[in-house]
């Protein structure tokens, strides 16, 4: 008979007890009474993507997710593969966006979202530490759950890059409470059942992790998957401390808007945030 | 693997085990592989073949199988347990077909909805297999993204269950993937191991063939057929495309939930598998493959296009047997090696036959 995930001896370690630099600069922004809007940027895509990043800073987001493509993204929806596909196709590598991103003085906290065959391939240690001197302080796997994360949180935590998890509506009660205590940085709502993308209405389940979350710990909650616009973000925002979008993002720069595009997008959302 | 789906693989994972344990549901699912999949598949000693050869080829025939290849064994297994926690619905992934074909049949047999990604590529040259995967009631859906192949089938249908998970199981067709599906999806292959190994009690002298073959993609009917001759002392040979060699030519990465050999870039982007043959068609292999190498308990060689279009004929030719262009892998090894395998006994899991592939095959040969 096969060995269960716990007979394997997976072992998780616990999170440092405080903060990182990543979540006190969040939870600065909560306390001043602000929502927290982070933006999801391609890394790598079209030459312009650091001006992107900057006038998304400049518009109002509170820190920024840069993916650095993978080829197989399971948890993205269309326009995220589409992005990362031709970013790809650009010669885009998690070295060259790493490089390119510490020339970015973007003012804000930078974390980097990919999947985690490009840690495990180049190596705990060397990834996360190519990450922190590039600037990032967080890191969000999401096909690398709780019982997978020993190995690269024990070389992320002592690099200063915070691990992000993922909490996902699909959690039993019992499994919320562990998946917040080993996140860093914020929590990550999952707010629907489904991979990353717009829709045209908020899911009610986004507002359900977050109530769920918010009740059980102090930790900045984030509501990412499926929120599209400013007055979605504003309506999970009433209950979240703030979400995360990304695809509504990509598919302006995809389809051309370019920097100010982007930049128009994120601040109407800003607004619609601090309208709320 | 995303968290969304880790409690379901944990819930599918206690499912298994109690079902597994449960005589009532084993025999409900050995009343099927009987009655309706036809089991036991016979072994057949290629007369011909063996003359021509120097070698002596005994095929483990899951070519006869209902819907035509092994992928009906773990299918109505894993319909069934579907059917026991509850869902109503499968998706599935396929490369040739087969799986696909054989997701669609177990659907249709028991009253499920099912949904079949295939990539784009595949839809084209596996045509006849479209059609009947759509004859039985299933949506076929084609994977457009990265190379359009088995590994971007197998992408959209983790997306399908992240969205869907609450009323879907998803129906894995390689022992691949997240625990539990490697060792679940064996568990429902071992039959073949089992059968072969009584067969080969009573049909050779020694009892045990010198060699156990079969190709590999993903992994299952070789998984399958070793299982039985595991702990004995039959050399074990895996045939892998050239073209998508996991083990041959891959190193460890972590990709559609497992960790295994798996063919990428310098920075760990999955290479495009490019192989003749759509079910072969995949840069990674099954975790347990990856171990029985590293342990050394079984061996990993490569074949070319070429030497499999020329084993396809010659099986045909001989035997009076059209294969799948999958298990003409194995062939293709044995023919090419034949000098080094002179007088021994070869079984060889002849996992499926050919009616698909002829189109293609009229197009290659002319």
């Amino acid at each position: 008979m096969s060995p269960t995930l716990a007979e394997e001896g997976l072992t998780i370690p616990d999170a440092p007890t405080e903060p990182g630099e990543f979540e006190l600069s969040l939870r600065a922004t909560r306390e001043s009474g602000r929502k927290l809007l982070i933006a999801y940027v391609t890394g790598g895509l079209h030459d312009e993507w650091p001006d992107v990043v900057r006038a998304v800073a400049d518009a109002g987001a509170d820190a920024i997710e840069i993916g650095i493509p993978f080829s197989d993204p399971v948890m993205d929806g269309p326009i995220i593969q589409e992005a990362s596909e031709l970013a790809l196709r650009d010669g885009a590598s998690p070295v060259t966006v790493l490089d390119t991103l510490r020339t970015i003085d973007a003012g804000v906290p930078l974390a980097v979202m990919t999947y985690y065959n490009l840690a495990f391939h180049m190596g705990h240690e060397r990834f996360a530490s190519l990450m922190y001197e590039a600037g990032v302080r967080a890191a969000i796997l999401p096909d690398l759950p709780l019982e997978e994360v020993g190995p690269w949180a024990t070389a992320a935590d002592p690099a200063g890059i915070e691990t992000v998890m993922l909490a996902a509506p699909t959690a039993p009660d019992e499994r919320l409470p562990r998946v917040v205590a080993r996140s860093r940085g914020f929590v990550y709502a999952v707010g629907l059942l489904g991979v990353t993308g717009e829709r045209d209405a908020l899911a009610e389940s986004s507002l359900v992790i977050a109530r769920r979350l918010k009740a059980i710990t102090d930790k900045p909650v984030l509501v990412g998957v499926g929120v599209s616009n400013g007055q979605q973000a504003a309506e999970v925002s009433q209950v979240a401390d703030g979400c995360v979008i990304g695809s509504a993002l990509m598919r302006r720069v995809v389809e051309g808007e370019g920097p100010a595009g982007a930049g128009a997008f994120i601040a109407d959302v800003r607004a619609a945030l601090d309208a709320s | 693997m995303p968290e969304t789906l880790v409690p379901a693989c944990q819930e599918l994972e206690a499912a298994f085990r109690e079902a597994w344990a449960d005589q009532s549901f084993r025999d409900e699912l050995d009343g099927l592989l009987a009655d309706y999949a036809g089991r036991p598949s016979p072994i057949t000693e290629c007369h011909r073949l063996s003359a021509e050869l120097g070698v002596r080829v005994l095929l483990k025939r899951e070519d006869l199988n209902h819907t035509g290849s092994h992928k009906i064994n773990n299918v109505l297994g894993q319909a069934l347990l579907a059917k026991r926690m509850g869902k109503t619905r499968l998706v599935a992934e396929t490369g040739a077909g087969q799986h696909g074909v054989a997701s669609a049949t177990a659907a249709a047999l028991m009253g499920m909805e099912c949904k079949v990604f295939m990539g784009e590529v595949d839809m084209e040259r596996q045509a006849l297999n479209v059609f009947r995967m759509r004859l039985l009631g299933a949506e076929v859906v084609p994977a457009m993204s990265g190379s359009r192949t088995l590994k971007d089938a197998v992408n959209e249908a983790m997306r399908d269950w992240v969205a869907t998970v609450e009323n879907t199981h998803y129906c894995l067709g390689s022992v691949m993937g997240p625990h539990p599906y490697p060792w679940m999806v064996r568990e429902f292959h071992t039959v073949i191991g089992k059968e072969s190994r009584e067969q080969c009690a009573k049909l050779l002298d020694n009892e045990i063939p010198d060699v156990v073959t079969a190709c590999v993609g993903g992994g299952s009917n070789a998984i399958g057929i070793f299982s039985g001759f595991a702990d004995t002392t039959a050399e074990l040979v895996g045939v892998e495309p050239a073209g998508g060699a996991a083990v041959g030519r891959g190193v460890p990465g972590v990709v559609h939930g497992m960790k295994s050999y798996l063919m990428q870039d310098e920075f760990g982007q999955v290479q495009e598998a490019h192989s003749i043959s759509a079910g072969l068609d995949y840069p990674g292999v099954g975790p347990e493959h990856s171990h029985l190498s590293s342990i050394g308990r079984a061996r990993y060689e490569q074949v070319t296009d070429d030497e499999v279009i020329a084993a396809f004929q010659l099986l045909s030719r001989t035997e009076g047997i059209i294969p799948a262009l999958e298990p003409a892998h194995a062939l293709a090894w044995i023919s090419r090696d034949r000098a080094k395998l002179a007088g021994k006994t070869v079984l060889l899991n002849m996992s499926g036959r050919g009616d698909k592939d002829v189109g293609q095959m009229m197009e290659i040969l002319g």
